[in-house]
């Protein structure tokens, strides 16, 4: 024994016996276990730093199981992508799906969603297996806002200027609100250039987080949309071609949905 | 009117905070330069730069235009490329690329393919943008 070691000898025998009964109780594995050795286990884990692995253990089997007998998921699912790609469209296309109501107002004008907008217990079903999320639409990413560009659309000075203030901290918010997602739908204009650094930028964000992401190329029903275009620029990602607007294409979308939340 | 494009090293910015950073580029940015960047910011310093903008913007200061060219991010499917861009990526991190920060007050619009970047500047500035064009060029080829 060390002489310059705090350990006592009553310590080193109590560290000696845990260490023991643990690999004894290791091998007996799904055979009874008395209720000492699993007290033991608590012990001797934190020296051994197995936290870890029994926390995944448990993880794991937790996880076969919901996957076995099909149970209910609830994800927070979020709508990211630039100004006027339609995401509100989609969420109120999702809400009239399965809630029956709509969740926002859309405008052709940018940044008409300028706060997060959350629609709690969205339940869809697919088959046996059931998904409940809550919906998190969030206002367009961009790198600029000038009120001049509203003024051009029609809005009046003051209501331009309000614009351009609000919906830089929705912007903000979004960005924020990224931490707290467990899955996101990357809402794009089909009919515009994929290749943007804003959609670079959040798709690699949601990357780095390991936020799992389906890419919805929206707008179809337009005769510019571009799906190639959409899924060559991130084809590590699955693409759902819709057109949440006129309802196109959704089934598909849900099935795609399953597959990247649950 | 006169447009200036700043080059900065990526050694200037390699110990700085990734706020510090920030702060750097949007300083530039907001005295309307053009920022020429050699390599690339980090994806999370890169959505930090768009939110601090934000918090910025105001009468003078509309935003920016922000694009970032690497060979990481063009999509090829040759496997030594592939492997090449890898071994790049591991030996210069962030230095491979460039990243343009440009002014929204002077640039209207960033089109970027995985290969090249062009500017369309509010104002027609054909020797700016040829100059531009061939700093960006010559970034591009030194990496290679």
């Amino acid at each position: 024994m060390n002489p310059n070691s705090t350990e006592t000898p009553k310590n080193r025998i109590i560290k000696e016996q845990n260490i023991y009964k643990v690999s004894r109780n290791s091998r007996n594995w799904g055979r009874k276990r008395s209720k000492d050795t699993t007290v033991l286990t608590y012990l001797y884990l934190p020296l051994c730093g197995g936290g870890s692995m029994i926390t995944k253990l448990t993880k794991m089997f937790s996880n076969f199981f919901k996957d076995l007998f099909h149970s209910k998921k609830h994800v927070k699912l979020g709508l990211y992508g630039p100004p006027n790609g339609g995401k509100t469209t989609l969420a109120n296309r999702i809400c009239k799906d399965w809630l029956g109501e709509e969740m926002g107002k859309v405008s052709h004008i940018e940044h008409e969603t300028r706060e997060i907008q959350v629609k709690e217990q969205i339940n869809i079903k697919s088959g046996k297996k059931e998904l409940s999320f809550s919906l998190v639409d969030t206002p367009g990413i961009a790198t600029k806002i000038d009120y001049e560009d509203f003024v051009k659309k029609g809005l009046k000075a003051a209501e331009a200027k309000k614009r351009a203030k609000e919906a830089t901290k929705g912007v903000i918010d979004a960005i924020r609100w990224l931490d707290d997602m467990d899955c996101v739908i990357v809402v794009l204009d089909a009919t515009k250039d994929p290749y943007s650094q804003v959609n670079i930028t959040i798709i690699g964000n949601l990357a780095a987080r390991s936020i799992p992401v389906l890419i919805a190329a929206n707008k179809m029903d337009l005769r510019k949309a571009d799906k190639d275009k959409v899924a060559a620029a991130f084809p590590q990602y699955p693409v759902a071609c819709i057109s949440a607007k006129k309802g196109t294409n959704m089934e598909e979308f849900y099935e795609s949905l399953f597959k990247v939340a649950a | 009117m006169t447009l200036t494009l700043q080059f900065v090293p990526y050694s200037e910015i390699e110990h700085v905070s990734s706020i510090g950073r920030i702060k750097k580029l949007l300083a530039l940015a907001k005295q309307h330069k053009i920022v020429l960047l050699e390599g690339r910011l980090r994806k999370e310093e890169e959505i930090e730069l768009i939110k601090t903008t934000m918090e910025e913007i105001n009468k003078e200061f509309r935003g920016i235009e922000l694009a970032v060219i690497y060979p990481g991010n063009t999509v090829t499917h040759d496997l030594l490329q592939k492997l090449k861009v890898n071994m790049i990526s591991v030996l210069l991190g962030d230095r491979v690329g460039v990243t343009i920060i440009g002014p929204a007050s002077v640039v209207r619009k960033v089109k970027r393919d995985p290969d090249k970047i062009q500017l369309f500047t509010h104002h027609t500035l054909p020797s700016a943008g040829r100059r531009l064009a061939t700093l960006a060029n010559r970034l591009q080829g030194k990496r290679r």
